[in-house]
């Protein structure tokens, strides 16, 4: 028994790691470059200092939100939870369309103030609240967006079909960061009210973010048998009910995948806007590396900065492998 | 006095074609599927439509419910001319119900939702009500106690008469079939000829694209013959069988028979 037990791993070596002098070479280098780094990295640790986290982490959580305000954001943070809970106990779609729009709504209020609360400048708002702000609501603006421009891309109707085929290409076509210092120098420009940089930064990405949601949802559309929206006509449905009832149910829950992918990358992208001077995660990261007391923290921050961003990320994709699963 | 009013409308409409089609003329691009077809049914007949594949007699029947567009000619369906008018053909679309090859029901609804989308959406019924008529004609059909499933877990030959169920909820004045059993099962066929059987009992006006000669010859009031996008002939099913006029009729049955 004991001589079994003993000789299974070697053998497991011996028939996988070294059955030819080729593999031996590479098994050999593949060691040596993994010790490397694993010896670099405890070594890197064993000198580490945590303190700029634990410091700084009111300023990574909130960024400079005043602290006699700070319950705003402890509401802010029941908010999503209410509404997650609801959506459990009533499994209705239409609650969606209610529920997520006030509830965004209600976080800005929250976070600006107005009606009763003290104004907060947007400059003051930061760190992981300020991404999820921004990403929140540019979601939420482009996927109605995104929805318009998928359907304007199939319409009949050749001028709608132009135009949102001309704006989708257009977008695809720049890089997000063009798009980013375009919003934030050009629509002061074309809007007539002034627009705070925030919003512009949120409406960079919501521009960018539609005209590839709006692919998503094309790609849906196109694999929905035209039977479907026959049998719908025929029934006496009208086109607006034939996309509400028929197509835009199947549609949507064929490219949830893509969807969520789309989204988690709206996520990421909100790192840049630590390029405009807006302190989100990686803002309010680079603000604090530099500060004289914490120079030279730079592993510690980004790897901090980097565990939420991935936190959030891998929580997402889980969130829509059920989704899938749920409607299949 | 309104009885006799009644009567007298009563019966014009039964002698006027609740369907006329006339001189239809359709193009595919440059290739012409549809020549000039002339057909009238009157309420109450059960019509078949029989001919070679590619004679244009499934692109017929949709342009009776504005599938198909039609460049030449005039449809009149109870009164009503099919033009590009869409209050016309919303009006249109809910007195002729269809029934298709695929059924082309809807997977993401149960059984019961399928049959009552239409009536709650299109005719404004209450929830009560439409699952009242919905539970009435899933029980006609014979699929009462499917009613929650969903679509995916039904046979063929259940799917499409869930499908005939969901058209009938509509109380349309024409039904429309397009090869209704060409993609069933041979098992499953005779269960849906079953239900098309009773209907035509009821004195449903039905027209029904087939190449089931058993089902024409029993229930059909005429048949009709087209090819290459013609009607070639109109007549009995006693006759068209035993004794067909043209040529192009005769090859036919040499083939299906």
């Amino acid at each position: 028994m004991n001589t079994k037990i003993t000789i299974k791993p070697v053998r497991w070596v011996q028939k996988n790691l070294f059955n030819t002098p080729y593999n031996t070479v590479l098994t050999i280098l593949c060691v040596w470059v993994l010790w490397n780094i694993l010896s670099s990295l405890f070594s890197w640790l064993s000198q580490s200092e945590w303190a700029v986290i634990s410091e700084n982490l009111r300023l990574f959580l909130v960024g400079r939100f005043p602290e006699s305000q700070l319950w705003r954001m402890g509401a802010i943070a029941l908010i999503p939870i209410l509404i997650a809970s609801t959506l459990v106990v009533r499994r209705s779609q239409a609650w969606n369309f209610v529920l997520i729009p006030l509830g965004l709504a209600s976080i800005t209020w929250l976070a600006n103030g107005g009606f009763g609360l003290p104004l907060i400048r947007s400059s003051l708002w930061g760190g992981l609240f300020l991404t999820l702000f921004a990403a929140a609501i540019s979601t939420a603006l482009a996927f109605p967006l995104g929805l318009l421009l998928a359907l304007g891309r199939r319409s009949e109707l050749p001028v709608i079909r132009g135009i949102s085929t001309i704006y989708i290409e257009l977008v695809r076509g720049l890089p997000l960061i063009g798009i980013l210092f375009m919003a934030q120098v050009m629509l002061p420009l074309v809007v007539p009210f002034r627009l705070d940089r925030l919003l512009r930064a949120i409406l960079g990405l919501t521009f960018f973010n539609a005209a590839y949601l709006a692919e998503n949802i094309r790609s849906g559309l196109q694999s929905l048998p035209l039977g479907q929206s026959e049998a719908a006509r025929s029934l006496g449905l009208n086109s607006i009910q034939t996309l509400r009832f028929i197509i835009l149910p199947q549609a949507l829950r064929l490219v949830i995948p893509a969807i969520v992918g789309q989204f988690i990358s709206l996520f990421k992208d909100t790192s840049l806007l630590a390029l405009f001077a807006l302190f989100e995660l990686t803002g309010i990261a680079r603000s604090i590396l530099s500060q004289p007391q914490f120079i030279g923290r730079n592993g510690e921050v980004y790897l901090f900065i980097g565990l939420i961003y991935w936190m959030f990320c891998f929580g997402l994709s889980q969130f829509s492998k059920r989704l899938e699963v749920r409607s299949s | 006095m309104t009885n006799t009013i009644e009567t007298a409308e009563n019966e014009i409409i039964e002698n006027q074609p609740i369907l006329i089609a006339h001189d239809v003329s359709k193009w595919f691009g440059k290739f012409q599927v549809l020549r000039n077809a002339n057909l009238q049914v009157k309420a109450g007949e059960v019509v078949v439509i029989m001919g070679p594949s590619g004679s244009g007699k499934s692109t017929f029947i949709r342009t009776f419910n504005a599938l198909e567009p039609y460049q030449e000619g005039r449809i009149t369906i109870d009164g009503i001319p099919l033009t590009e008018d869409i209050q016309n053909i919303d009006q249109i679309r809910r007195d002729v119900g269809m029934v298709f090859q695929q059924f082309n029901l809807f997977p993401h609804l149960t059984v019961l939702e399928n049959v009552t989308l239409a009536p709650i959406q299109v005719r404004k019924f209450t929830k009560p009500q439409a699952n009242e008529i919905a539970r009435q004609l899933l029980d006609r059909v014979g699929i009462l106690e499917q009613a929650q499933k969903y679509p995916g877990k039904l046979s063929g030959g259940q799917q499409q008469r869930v499908a005939i169920a969901r058209a009938l909820a509509m109380e349309p004045k024409i039904m429309l079939f397009d090869e209704p059993t060409s993609s069933l099962d041979p098992e499953m066929v005779r269960e849906v000829l079953d239900v098309m059987r009773s209907l035509a009992k009821s004195g449903m006006t039905m027209l029904v694209v087939t190449h089931e000669v058993g089902f024409a010859r029993e229930v059909a009031d005429r048949v009709v013959f087209m090819d290459a996008g013609q009607v070639i002939e109109d007549t009995t099913p006693a006759e068209f069988f035993t004794q067909p006029k043209e040529a192009r009729s005769k090859l036919f049955l040499s083939q299906i028979l």
